[in-house]
């Protein structure tokens, strides 16, 4: 212990007289006034440039499309063929691709998506556990007792987890496990049921529905962790009301649940859907890049966001402008997508805050 | 019938007539009218059966969704872990037909590219978030910025490598470690944004109203006070941010390109050339018809996944640190 230091009372009166409260506080310097307006200005200068960056990033490529776009003008959205040796180029089957590929996997991922956010948000697992643990008389025991609460979070945490597993990773699983392991299968529906024209023709490797399914399992985490926020901040006491009134678990959830957090759902399928049409790698990897405007799940096609990635790093002179342009179709598809879904989302914000 | 108010003593005719009416009510049925087969909670009645049965729907559906998602990591501890070995960290990729090699020259040209992100993301992004804090709450500007950098989430990582080729890549006249950086740090800035944002206002408000109040300037509480009480959360958003931009794939395909050398091979560090990731690498060895290469992509994909989500959980690490206040 620091001995505290004796001081005669003279002393501490000498020293009350020295003590000069303006040394402590002060208004602040004319330097420090200075460097306060400065850091003003610096974050305004910043958070606008991120403003500036959007506007920086459609200015770029559409600057770098004109000369394209005044060869080809709107026909190039319209034209089938691309075919750099004769300077003929469309992108039909790649918007055509694009849509088609993460509207299917969209339909997949959301209807998974939705049923895991309800197991999520309806605790069915903790309650199993709970359940089983009563069979030995342990659901209050001290470390097992808190085991329902601990595995959901797990689940929980897991899921988001596997959001952060790369693209290209998914792409590599896709090449290497999903497409031998459907392909006897997409055979044998195609020879059976050939008539059908989702299943006109053979799997024979890449195709749109080994894309499909890869796509679909990478966009579910998204869907679900947004699902599931927004049915854990359905008001608790509109739950209680329908249990009240003598609904039944699933009438409660298809009948309150689920339309009071239908904007939130929605804003994250939206999102859900932006990401899908962006993403490359793993489409890139698995749906073919065959340049064909096709229904069939089993036939190779091609995504806009795949034809950039496959021609960028080879393109000569002249198919730098077309790719731009390309992209530039791209940029608008997802930039409206993602502005509507950010829109839904902050209008379901702002109601749950207006409850 | 025990729980009845004690009768209150009255005139011999009072009290009668009240015991015939007790008596006349106790005959009367309380639930006539109520069907207790309705009630009952059976699986042969059809609205509770319905429960049921979508309750087992959900559960197969979770069950069906989390195989695969569970399946991409089997399989990359399988096929990937059989191939690691110290080699794989410190060697060159191989020449096709050659056995053996690495990516250390991968690892390395993903860990500066990210480096380089986070330096010119970070001051942008915090200040950013700085901003959207402590602006009024009617503020057009803010709601501008915050709109746009939500619109940024979900902008494409192709086009960011887009943007960086047409803009870095020409301009400079070849593929560069930096052109890459540049298009990854676009990817990371939504995030950093965001998350520095809300970090930053759930800082208690009496905080920030007690340094305004002992005479400190705007600057001086954001920089001693709002800055250091948000640490957690805002690190919590730059290690996700880093983690996202660690895997990124596309953004590099045209702007670092690949290289099968060292980064600083000639002597000196050049981040002005083609630089090697190990995203790319994946995406460059899936492909080609050679087993061993195939062995490495896999083992690549196994260092990535991990590399991404130990920073993944060191970030939510320090949000969990955090004093409650």
């Amino acid at each position: 212990m620091a001995s505290i230091p004796k001081i005669t009372r003279l002393q501490a009166q000498e020293e009350a007289k020295a003590w000069n409260p303006q040394a402590i506080w002060q208004p602040p310097s004319s330097t420090q006034r200075f460097f306060d307006r400065l850091f003003r200005r610096m974050t305004y200068v910043f958070a606008g440039f991120t403003i500036v960056l959007i506007a920086l990033l459609v200015v770029e490529i559409a600057i770098k499309a004109i000369p394209a776009f005044r060869e080809y003008g709107f026909s190039f959205l319209a034209g089938r063929v691309w075919d750099p040796n004769k300077g003929v180029f469309g992108i039909l089957p790649e918007i055509w691709g694009t849509l088609y590929t993460s509207l299917l996997a969209l339909f997949f991922g959301t209807l998974f998506g939705v049923a895991a956010a309800l197991f999520l948000s309806e605790s069915y697992l903790g309650e199993a556990v709970f359940r089983f643990l009563k069979l030995f008389d342990l659901h209050f025991h001290p470390f097992w007792g808190k085991l329902p609460e601990r595995l959901e979070a797990l689940l929980k945490n897991l899921i988001e987890l596997l959001a952060a597993v790369p693209s290209v990773v998914y792409g590599l699983w896709g090449l290497f496990v999903v497409i031998p392991l459907i392909r006897p299968y997409c055979n044998w529906l195609h020879t059976h049921m050939g008539w059908f024209p989702l299943f006109s023709t053979d799997l024979s490797g890449p195709g749109i529905f080994p894309a499909v399914f890869v796509l679909s399992i990478m966009i579910l985490p998204t869907i679900t962790a947004i699902s599931r926020d927004a049915l854990v901040s359905v008001p608790p006491k509109l739950r209680m009301a329908a249990y009240g009134l003598g609904a039944t678990r699933w009438e409660t959830i298809l009948g309150v649940l689920l339309p009071t957090a239908s904007r939130g759902i929605f804003g994250g399928v939206v999102l859900a859907f932006g990401r899908a049409l962006g993403e490359t790698m793993a489409l890139a990897m698995l749906v073919g890049n065959a340049n064909r405007l096709t229904v069939s799940l089993f036939s190779p096609a091609d995504t806009l966001a795949a034809l950039l990635a496959n021609n960028f790093p080879e393109a000569g002179a002249k198919e730098i402008p077309v790719l731009m342009y390309a992209a530039l179709v791209l940029l608008a598809i997802t930039l409206v997508v993602n502005m509507f879904g950010a829109l839904v989302l902050e209008r379901a914000a702002g109601k749950a805050a207006a409850k | 019938m025990s729980d009845l108010k004690p009768v209150p003593i009255k005139g011999p005719e009072e009290s009668s007539d009240f015991i015939h009416k007790m008596e006349a009510q106790a005959e009367k049925n309380p639930f006539e009218g109520v069907s207790f087969e309705d009630l009952e909670v059976s699986l042969y009645r059809p609205r509770t059966a319905f429960s049921a049965i979508l309750t087992w729907i959900v559960t197969f559906m979770t069950i069906a969704a989390l195989v695969p998602l569970f399946a991409v990591l089997w399989m990359l501890i399988w096929r990937g872990g059989k191939k690691l070995s110290l080699e794989l960290f410190t060697a060159l990729p191989p020449a096709p037909l050659e056995q053996g090699g690495g990516f250390g020259n991968a690892i390395l040209g993903t860990v500066v590219m990210v480096a380089v992100a986070t330096l010119i993301t970070v001051p942008l992004g915090v200040l950013t978030g700085v901003f959207l804090a402590q602006a009024p709450n009617n503020s057009k500007l803010a709601g501008a910025v915050r709109f746009s950098s939500k619109v940024l989430t979900g902008f494409p990582s192709i086009l960011a490598g887009v943007f960086a080729y047409g803009a870095i890549v020409l301009v400079t006249g070849g593929y560069s470690a930096i052109a890459g950086a540049v298009a990854l740090s676009i990817l990371m800035l939504p995030t950093i944004i965001l998350t520095s944002e809300s970090a930053i206002s759930m800082v208690p408000a009496r905080m920030k109203e007690a340094s305004i109040g002992m005479g400190a300037t705007g600057a001086q509480t954001v920089w001693m006070v709002l800055l250091p009480t948000a640490a957690p959360g805002i690190l919590t958003g730059v290690m996700l941010a880093i983690a996202r931009a660690a895997g990124e794939t596309a953004p590099l395909l045209f702007t670092a390109l690949f290289s099968n050398y060292w980064l600083n091979s000639g002597g000196h560090f050049n981040l002005m050339q083609p630089t090697a990731s190990l995203a790319v690498l994946i995406y460059n060895f899936s492909g080609m018809p050679f087993k061993n290469q195939v062995e490495l992509a896999w083992a690549a994909a196994l260092v990535l996944v991990v590399l991404v989500l130990i920073t993944n959980l060191i970030g939510q690490s320090f949000s969990r640190q955090q004093v409650q206040l």
